[in-house]
């Protein structure tokens, strides 16, 4: 009788678990559902059918108009040179950023110095550093450096703010990585250097790529430098789709909209879908500090 | 020959400051040199250009009795208390369900932490397109034949802060849950294992000795919402623009629209320092704790 009570609970217990999961998946998917299928409806559809139901009809022409011919203010050229835009800011800026917090983080635990924990804390501030507080002597010290609405100012920008996220990535990898093998290798005679690129970078590639796929994420998602930094043509993605979105030309183009969201969402979200677990590793990472 | 060697010697020993000193001088003007730069500008009369003179705190005054600067504090109160509590909520509630040795949890995890990895433009794009009255969800419970239903959020001023809250919750309560996930697997099983031998539901398990075992997840999920929250600026901005009438308006907002379009550097300065204390205040006493921890290996 208890046994059965146990098991009929127990039974209960995983239907509601279940149960649970799925309504609470749905309700995250549904937005991403919307877009898409918005994406691929002709507008009188749109304006006619329903928000979840399924197109009747698939069209790409809205994909193609948010490509090439969607007006971002009153140049009509499509999200294209944005989206290369925002290549041309986020891969440079990722790698800068990376190399300095690789080195960085390897010199504050391995050539631990007198003040290094310090020097690590002030830097770690700058990772919940409200932007908004450097916000003008930033756009004032571009204008000096002749940067202001150009890539190369955001690439600048970019791989500065990013070096405090960086070094503590690599700082906290290589706290755990045994002090034994960099001594070892001083004794056999390598130096700072030689110990960094043979020793402690190779085995460092994991964290390597959970910082790569950080940087990528936040750099290509950023709105605010984007938007007090550039101008018209240097403008990187996020700006341009807030741009294509708040047109008010006519009736509205929600499938164009859709469309120039996912296109704008792409490269995360399929760095994301490839390599998740990198990506929980550097939230978490990004987390739990210390 | 010696002296060479010296020489040698003494620029291995400082080679690891060397390496760090351009960071370092990066950091210290960048942010260091940055923060007190705003803070400079934030005491001056500055309005189109920035003008170095000093008035004391007139713009700090003169801030705080902008009644819009006030919507935007009273707002962003509103918005931080529903964004942590119902964000941690949902968080630790997904977290428990996913700790119960579910098949696809893989695919489970990447769902709920997906909008994590969009853009806020993006997302406030996708919910303004759901939450938009004319053809989005409320047309569509209509055309159900619930015909009086009513859900106008986003364009009424009484309620258009939640719609930032439903969208903001939806993307970083996923973050919550990774948080909650990394802590309900670093809690010992033979405590859990022990409590059942007792006897005890699940349910129980979880409300008395697993939740309670949590205190420094929940500590880092409302730290690093919190921030998050006072930082909130691209949600607000493609979602609603600080509309209508303001209803959404934010002090990363207020900052942005004072600095670079409304002509009062001086009072944009202000506010943000305003913010940044607010994250000082939070951040600070977190981050020492942290750093303070003795096992810094993990």
């Amino acid at each position: 009788m208890i046994t059965k009570m146990r098991r009929l609970e127990r039974y209960g217990g995983r239907l509601f678990v279940y149960g649970c999961l799925a309504v609470l998946a749905t309700l995250y998917l549904v937005p991403l559902w919307v877009m898409l299928i918005t994406s691929f409806k002709p507008l009188d559809e749109i304006y006619s059918g329903s928000l979840i139901g399924l197109p009747k009809q698939i069209t790409f022409e809205a994909w193609s108009k948010a490509w090439s011919t969607a007006c971002i203010g009153t140049n009509c050229v499509g999200l294209s040179p944005f989206f290369l835009n925002s290549l041309i800011i986020t891969i440079p800026a990722v790698f800068v950023s990376t190399a300095i917090g690789a080195i960085n983080g390897y010199t504050l635990t391995k050539w631990k110095f007198r003040g290094a924990d310090l020097f690590f804390a002030f830097m770690l501030f700058g990772c919940f550093l409200p932007l908004q507080a450097v916000l003008l002597p930033i756009a004032r010290v571009l204008g000096m450096l002749r940067l202001s609405g150009s890539t190369a100012g955001l690439i600048l920008v970019h791989s500065v703010y990013g070096i405090a996220f960086t070094t503590m990535f690599f700082r906290n990898y290589f706290v755990s990585f045994p002090d034994e093998l960099t001594k070892a290798a001083l004794v056999d005679g390598a130096g700072f250097f030689r110990i960094f690129f043979s020793i402690a970078l190779p085995t460092a590639i994991p964290i390597a790529v959970v910082c790569c796929i950080w940087q990528f994420t936040s750099i290509w998602n950023d709105f605010l430098f984007g938007v007090s930094f550039s101008a018209g043509g240097s403008s990187p993605i996020t700006v341009a789709l807030n741009n294509v979105v708040n047109v008010t030309l006519g009736r509205k183009q929600y499938n164009v909209d859709m469309a120039a969201a996912l296109i704008a969402a792409l490269p995360t979200l399929i760095v994301y879908v490839l390599s998740g677990r990198y990506f929980v590793r550097g939230l978490t990472a990004g987390a739990v500090k210390g | 020959m010696t002296r060479m060697f010296e020489i040698k010697r003494y620029f291995a020993a400082q080679l690891p400051k060397i390496v760090l000193a351009p960071s370092g001088v990066i950091i210290l003007i960048a942010i260091y040199g940055f923060i007190a730069w705003t803070a400079s500008i934030s005491l001056s009369s500055s309005k189109v250009m920035p003008i170095y003179d000093f008035v004391g705190l007139e713009q700090f005054v003169r801030l705080w009795s902008t009644p819009r600067w006030h919507v935007a504090v009273e707002n962003l109160f509103v918005f931080s208390a529903l964004y942590l509590s119902i964000a941690t909520v949902f968080g630790l509630f997904i977290a428990i369900l996913l700790d119960q040795r579910i098949r696809a949890e893989g695919f489970l995890r990447t769902v709920f932490l997906y909008p994590m990895a969009l853009s806020f433009i993006v997302s406030g794009v996708a919910w303004k397109w759901v939450l938009n009255p004319g053809l989005g969800l409320q047309k569509m419970v209509r055309d159900w034949g619930w015909t009086s239903f009513t859900f106008d959020w986003l364009v009424n001023p009484k309620y258009a802060l939640y719609t930032v809250v439903i969208a903001a919750v939806w993307q970083s309560s996923g973050f919550a849950m990774a948080i909650f996930l990394a802590g309900l697997r670093g809690i010992d099983n033979s405590i859990i294992k022990a409590a059942q031998m007792e006897g005890a539901s699940q349910a129980r398990i979880y409300v008395s000795v697993v939740v309670p075992m949590l205190r420094p997840a929940f500590l880092s999920v409302i730290v690093l919402l919190g921030q998050i929250a006072i930082k909130t600026f691209d949600l607000t901005f493609a979602l609603t623009n600080g509309g209508p009438g303001g209803a959404t308006e934010m002090p990363s907002m207020f900052m942005f629209s004072a600095t670079f379009e409304r002509n009062q550097m001086a009072v944009g300065a202000a506010s943000a320092m305003m913010m940044l204390a607010a994250v000082v205040a939070i951040m600070v006493p977190y981050l020492y704790t942290e750093l303070r921890k003795p096992s810094n290996d993990h």
